[in-house]
């Protein structure tokens, strides 16, 4: 008759080993370079196409003009299913992915953020 | 011995997903079970026809998080047949490789989850730690470890580097390693061949008649895989054997996965080897052609076909999708018969089942076939709560659009 517990003595090498988990949120993963997490806009180069508005699978973006070919974005982080189609869709590189993935919000108004275009660089409101 | 029929869900804790089962027993023995399935219908299909080819890409993609690449990879595919697009040979190699690497952690969870519903917890601990190999890997390759996204229309999104083969070779290796550990568990632990052996079993001729699909077909000797029999993106220009059991139970279910696991390294290695070099996309219209088409694709859990049709817009006019586990519910009626109650749980986890890609709406209201729209859909859900749950959804529906914002 065989003898069951094939898995124990693997079982008991691993008991010596470190942990495979890592001890989030002290030790945080490295993403990788195409990660596909937050979304940043860029106002200087945006040319107010609206490609991104028209293929956003979510409905999380408006592009508003503010200006003389000046634009800026307003996002809907809650609504964002982080496909990055945005960032394919736009012609002039307005939109980045960045690798930023702690996205938790306490409340829903933090999740809508826009991006103004201003005279010394962009102004993020909420801010980050 | 009296007969008593127990209901088991729609919320029951073998469950991952709430569908129904009637079974009629007779002591412990099973006599008979119906299943009901429609508790997680999500109107996905005519939610596509409200949007653009590419916004539905992401919509269908999310239909199963398992099985993601391959519903968008039948969706593209549809779609690019009906435009007629010419999709780039490295673009193909792309989607086989990932469509591969899908299956290996798809088949690496269902080995955990049979583990934990035989009672087996270490099996499943070890196995998802290994998937780990396979998810990040995936991240690496795509951008994330769940819905891929790299499919597009006309090609893939991301292409792949040379650093990125030699980390996926080097994957392959512990994987495959690993796999071989497992193979020799499930081989001859016998506290696992002794739980699994004989329960659920159904016939060779009972498969084919119940159309069981995927590795439930394959474990009963039915040679049935899309990849083999009807190939699409790059599977006609690899080798591969398809994987059959002839023990036609669970026993034979799961020695089929982890089989197919060690071919899925193979088509991998193959893959990676003979990338051929070239673009990645090709420019797709935006405005698809009249016309319609049906693609099929061999999801981990079995053939997942879709149906568009095109009407010249941007948007399709109907999308139709049929997973694979609608064609394995009819499978799990016929397994449990003259099983244990207590065998339900690995009997219906043994076809990896995915009950919210498979509910889709059927039944025709009214007593005429007739079109409804967005709009007499929604008048007709608002009155038919009204009259018979007294439920009022304006109120409801003010309080979402204050949540939502102004939109």
């Amino acid at each position: 008759m065989k003898i069951p517990g094939k898995m124990a003595k693997e079982v008991l090498r691993h008991s010596l080993k470190p942990p495979a988990t890592l001890n989030y949120p002290y030790v945080k993963p490295e993403m990788p370079d195409n990660f596909r997490g937050k979304i940043v806009f860029d106002p200087v180069r945006c040319i107010g196409c609206r490609m991104c508005v028209k293929d956003c699978p979510a409905l999380a973006i408006e592009i508003a003009a503010v200006g003389d070919k000046k634009f800026e974005a307003r996002f809907y982080l809650d609504r964002c299913i982080y496909c990055a189609q945005c960032v394919d869709s736009c012609p002039k590189d307005a939109l980045l992915n960045t690798k930023e993935y702690e996205l938790a919000q306490i409340d829903r108004q933090n999740h809508r953020i826009t991006f103004h275009a201003h005279a010394d660089g962009v102004v993020v409101d909420p801010a980050p | 011995m009296s007969r008593v029929t127990i209901p088991l869900g729609p919320q029951h804790p073998a469950l991952k997903e709430p569908a129904n089962f009637s079974i009629t027993v007779a002591g412990e023995k099973i006599l008979s079970t119906s299943s009901r399935l429609g508790y997680n219908h999500r109107g996905m299909e005519k939610a596509c026809e409200e949007r653009t080819y590419i916004q539905d890409m992401y919509l269908l993609e999310r239909i199963c998080g398992i099985c993601s690449h391959s519903h968008s990879t039948a969706f593209v595919q549809t779609v690019e047949e009906i435009a007629g697009l010419d999709v780039p040979r490295r673009a193909l190699y792309i989607r086989t490789l990932i469509g591969e690497l899908e299956r290996i952690h798809s088949h690496l969870l269902w080995l955990g989850v049979a583990g934990h519903e035989i009672g087996f917890d270490t099996l499943l601990m070890y196995s998802w730690r290994d998937r780990e190999v396979v998810m990040d890997l995936l991240a690496l390759l795509c951008g994330n470890r769940v819905n891929y996204g790299i499919n597009t229309i006309g090609g893939v999104r991301r292409d792949i580097t040379a650093e990125q083969i030699a980390g996926a070779l080097r994957d392959m290796d512990i994987l495959e390693e690993r796999t071989r550990y497992y193979i020799d568990i499930a081989t001859s632990e016998p506290s696992f061949i002794a739980r699994l052996a004989g329960v659920g079993y159904i016939s060779r001729e009972d498969a084919v008649r119940l159309q069981a699909v995927g590795p439930t077909g394959r474990g009963s000797n039915v040679a049935i895989d899309i990849r083999a029999t009807d190939p699409y993106a790059a599977y006609g220009e690899v080798d591969f054997k398809v994987i059959t059991d002839s023990h036609c139970d669970v026993y034979g279910r799961a020695v089929v996965r982890l089989l197919e696991l060690m071919e899925s390294y193979r088509i991998v290695r193959q893959v990676l080897k003979e990338m051929p070099d070239g673009p990645v996309t090709v420019k797709a219209p935006r405005k698809i052609p009249a016309g319609e088409a049906v693609s099929r694709v061999e999801a981990p859990r079995g053939e997942d076909v879709h149906y568009v049709k095109g009407n010249g817009s941007d948007k399709p006019e109907r999308v139709r999708v049929r997973a694979s586990t609608m064609a394995n519910i009819q499978a799990v009626n016929k397994m449990m018969e003259n099983n244990n109650l207590a065998d339900v749980p690995i009997i219906i986890a043994a076809i990896d089942p995915c009950f919210s890609c498979t509910d889709r709406c059927v039944r025709v209201i009214g007593g005429k076939r007739e079109d409804l729209g967005w709009r007499d859909l929604r008048r007709h859900g608002i009155s038919w709560y009204r009259k018979h749950w007294g439920i009022d959804f304006g109120e409801l529906n003010r309080k979402l659009h204050s949540l939502r914002g102004e939109r």
